[in-house]
């Protein structure tokens, strides 16, 4: 494996009154996609303009490989970035954008021309060498700003939100693309973005920061199958939210395989009654050692939730089954996602994936009366907190 | 969308209703050819004219004025007018251009400009009298360094070509900072961090990239100084020596003293002509950049026109 491995140890900076980072320590290894996920404001950009040396944070270290980064300018560091409006040189040809670094280094025109070609044809752009920026379509800019973040070789590749004045489709493309050079380079991508989309479908693993912190480090499934809080739940994917109180906890004796993301081998399994407020009595399956009379928080996720007019025949004990009436259908071919009201409060998110279109039945219309059901193992406890 | 749109018919050239151009314009052509254009003309005729005896013109043809300008003592003064004002444009771009870099970069812009822009209020010649009452043997300056005891005797600041110098740096500076400034406020200042992250020091971010990106401020801060520093007239009179003069005291000196309006004109002519050529060369060379963009953004707009289907060629008639 190429690249660096980067420690971020306790770091943390201010902007006058605002933190915009609080104590922060990531350990990202070698060659990995990582990716700093959150809302905007969540300090994810000045981590990465702190790696890259734009920024001197107040307290913490950063260290590439087990040297300490911090003291050097951002010139000497082995690290590029691609920015988020691409910061394209305007008075400089394609060619000479790439050549920059090159050029900096002082190395013979015929070496620089035959780097910058070789660069310029893994991101296909060889034909638009003599081009200026301003000629570029956003795509096009966005691939010159990588060839040129890539041909000083660096240990770790910075990008900060480098899809973001993309359109979907391009951004698609585009990540592909970015998924694609990641491997043939293999160096460390520290990738920033807000779109939980982006960062499910690339990194290797992800950090999802609120508010100066970082909330949850993990593998895109452990994200999403076992959020660490009901703020990351929330953010990444769509999900059903709830508060409840703990009334009861067993052991199991035949556990499921997973909880959430994670292999329950040698793990006990618990089975959680709890009680929610306009809803009723669900039952969960759990790793955490749950008290009685516990407040949790609960989700369950939109397309863990079957739906039928008709009342499901099954007769185990481990699932939740709820009636509610459709508020609001919403058609988008390969999918369709329900609004169902069980009570005034209480509004289930539904997806219903349209695989095979002639076993489903009648269709569930507006108005129609629903019966919404999951398995205790499809929930996920949250968060527990004190009673 | 037209409604009835034949397949391939031509769109009809869009053509003004009226031209209202010449009404907008009259007013300031007028005011122009007034006050501008008609005593440049008189300027351009006296200059052609023979020397009355007692100052004016006489209407006879001659080229006696021009002749007297071959002559050793002239040059001179236009040379080292010429030097000087190279000089002191130079010294005012160099302090214009950090001063301009940090406004833009300050969060406090608007005190910033009020503070470059106040001076303007004060007339010219208090400013420059206020400069002798620094310079002078008796100023603030000499008693200033009398009183600390760095010297035992007075310094002669004044009457000489740095007085002259630094007066005219200081008068033509905000003509610099505000063109500059206001250029380097629309530069990009995420493309330096670019090529400090892509290994290029403090330094070369700032001639390889900030430089060549503020080029046409840099232009435009040169001809707002260079212009009225070449035909300086009250600064060198006033804190410039013997030494010291520059085209604009010799203008004045045939004018008021030798009363040879001709040659007074044939000088102006010459000021005229040399800045003029100056702004034509500037010109030239921007008009060169400008004509490569054009024409590099016409090819590009040429070849993306191929790709792009015109809807009233397509079969359907633009209805689709």
């Amino acid at each position: 494996m190429k690249g660096s491995d980067v420690t971020i140890e306790r770091v943390s900076k201010a902007f006058g009154d605002f933190k915009a980072l609080k104590d922060v320590s990531l350990e990202i290894r070698k060659g990995e996609f990582f990716s700093l996920l959150g809302p905007s404001g969540c300090g994810k950009t000045t981590l990465l303009r702190i790696i890259a040396g734009f920024e001197t944070p107040d307290d913490g270290a950063i260290a590439l490989d087990g040297t300490e980064v911090l003291s050097l300018p951002p010139n000497m560091r082995h690290v590029n970035t691609v920015f988020q409006n691409y910061a394209l040189f305007p008075h400089l040809s394609v060619f000479e954008n790439v050549a920059f670094p090159l050029r900096i280094k002082k190395l013979p025109n015929a070496a620089i021309k035959e780097k910058v070609r070789d660069y310029l044809k893994l991101v296909e752009l060889q034909d638009h060498a003599s081009k200026k920026p301003s000629q570029l379509s956003g795509g096009q800019k966005q691939r010159v700003a990588i060839a040129r973040a890539l041909i000083n070789e660096p240990n770790v590749l910075l990008l900060d939100e480098p899809l973001s004045a993309l359109d979907a489709k391009l951004r698609q493309h585009m990540l592909i693309e970015l998924d694609r050079i990641h491997d043939k380079i293999g160096i460390t991508f520290i990738y920033v973005t807000h779109d939980q989309q982006e960062a499910l479908s690339v990194s290797d693993r992800i950090a999802v920061m609120c508010q100066g912190d970082v909330l949850q480090v993990g593998t895109p499934h452990e994200i999403y199958e076992s959020p660490a809080t009901d703020f990351v739940a929330r953010f990444i994917g769509e999900t059903n939210l709830f508060e409840g109180t703990v009334t009861g906890v067993e052991k199991m004796a035949n556990p499921p395989r997973t909880v959430g993301a994670t292999v329950t081998t040698s793990q006990t399994v618990y089975m959680a009654e709890l009680d929610i407020e306009e809803l009723g009595r669900i039952k969960v399956t759990t790793v955490d050692n749950v008290q009685v009379g516990q407040k949790v928080t609960f989700t369950v996720r939109p397309e863990k939730i079957a739906i039928s007019c008709d009342k499901p025949a099954t007769k185990r004990g481990d699932i939740n089954l709820f009636e509610g009436i459709v508020d609001e259908p919403i058609y988008s071919g390969f999918q369709t996602k329900f609004y169902v009201r069980i009570s005034d409060r209480i509004v289930f998110k539904v997806i219903k994936q349209h695989a095979n279109y002639s076993d489903e039945g009648p269709d569930i219309v507006w108005k129609d009366s629903v019966y919404l059901s999951w398995s205790a193992d499809d929930g996920y406890i949250v968060e527990a907190r004190d009673a | 969308m037209k409604p009835a749109a034949s397949p391939g018919s031509a769109t009809p050239p869009i053509r003004a209703t009226r031209n209202y151009g010449l009404t907008y314009a009259g007013p300031t052509a007028l005011w122009f050819s007034f006050f501008f254009v008609a005593p440049l003309l008189i300027i351009v005729l006296y200059s052609f004219l023979k020397k009355g005896l007692y100052g004016g013109v006489e209407p006879i043809f001659s080229l006696d004025a021009y002749r007297a300008l071959i002559n050793p003592t002239f040059a001179a003064v236009a040379f080292k007018t010429l030097v000087s004002s190279i000089i002191a444009t130079i010294i005012t771009i160099l302090i214009a251009l950090p001063c301009g870099y940090f406004m833009a970069k300050s969060r406090h812009q608007t005190t910033l400009l009020l503070l470059v822009i106040i001076p303007f209020w004060t007339n010219f010649l208090i400013r420059v009298y206020a400069w002798i009452a620094i310079l002078g043997n008796n100023g603030f300056l000499n008693n200033f360094l009398h009183r600390v005891g760095l010297t035992h005797e007075y310094i002669q600041f004044l009457y000489n070509q740095e007085a002259v110098i630094l007066v005219l740096v200081y008068m033509y500076l905000p003509y610099a900072i505000l063109p500059l400034f206001s250029t380097i406020d629309k530069f990009d200042f995420s493309l330096l961090e670019a090529a400090r992250d892509l290994g290029a020091t403090k330094t070369q971010s700032m001639t390889k990239i900030l430089l060549p990106n503020i080029r046409a401020g840099v232009f435009t801060a040169v001809l707002f100084t260079f212009i009225p520093i070449f035909g300086a007239y009250a600064v060198p009179l006033l804190v410039g020596g013997k030494d010291s003069y520059m085209l604009g005291n010799v203008i004045a000196d045939q004018l008021t003293k030798t009363r040879n309006w001709p040659l007074a004109s044939a000088i102006s002519m010459v000021i005229t002509a040399v800045t003029t050529a100056g702004i034509m060369v500037m010109m030239a060379m921007n008009k060169r950049e400008a004509t490569r963009v054009m024409e590099e953004r016409r090819a590009f707009a040429d070849s993306m026109a191929d790709s792009v289907v015109d809807p009233a060629s397509h079969p359907t008639g633009g209805q689709a």
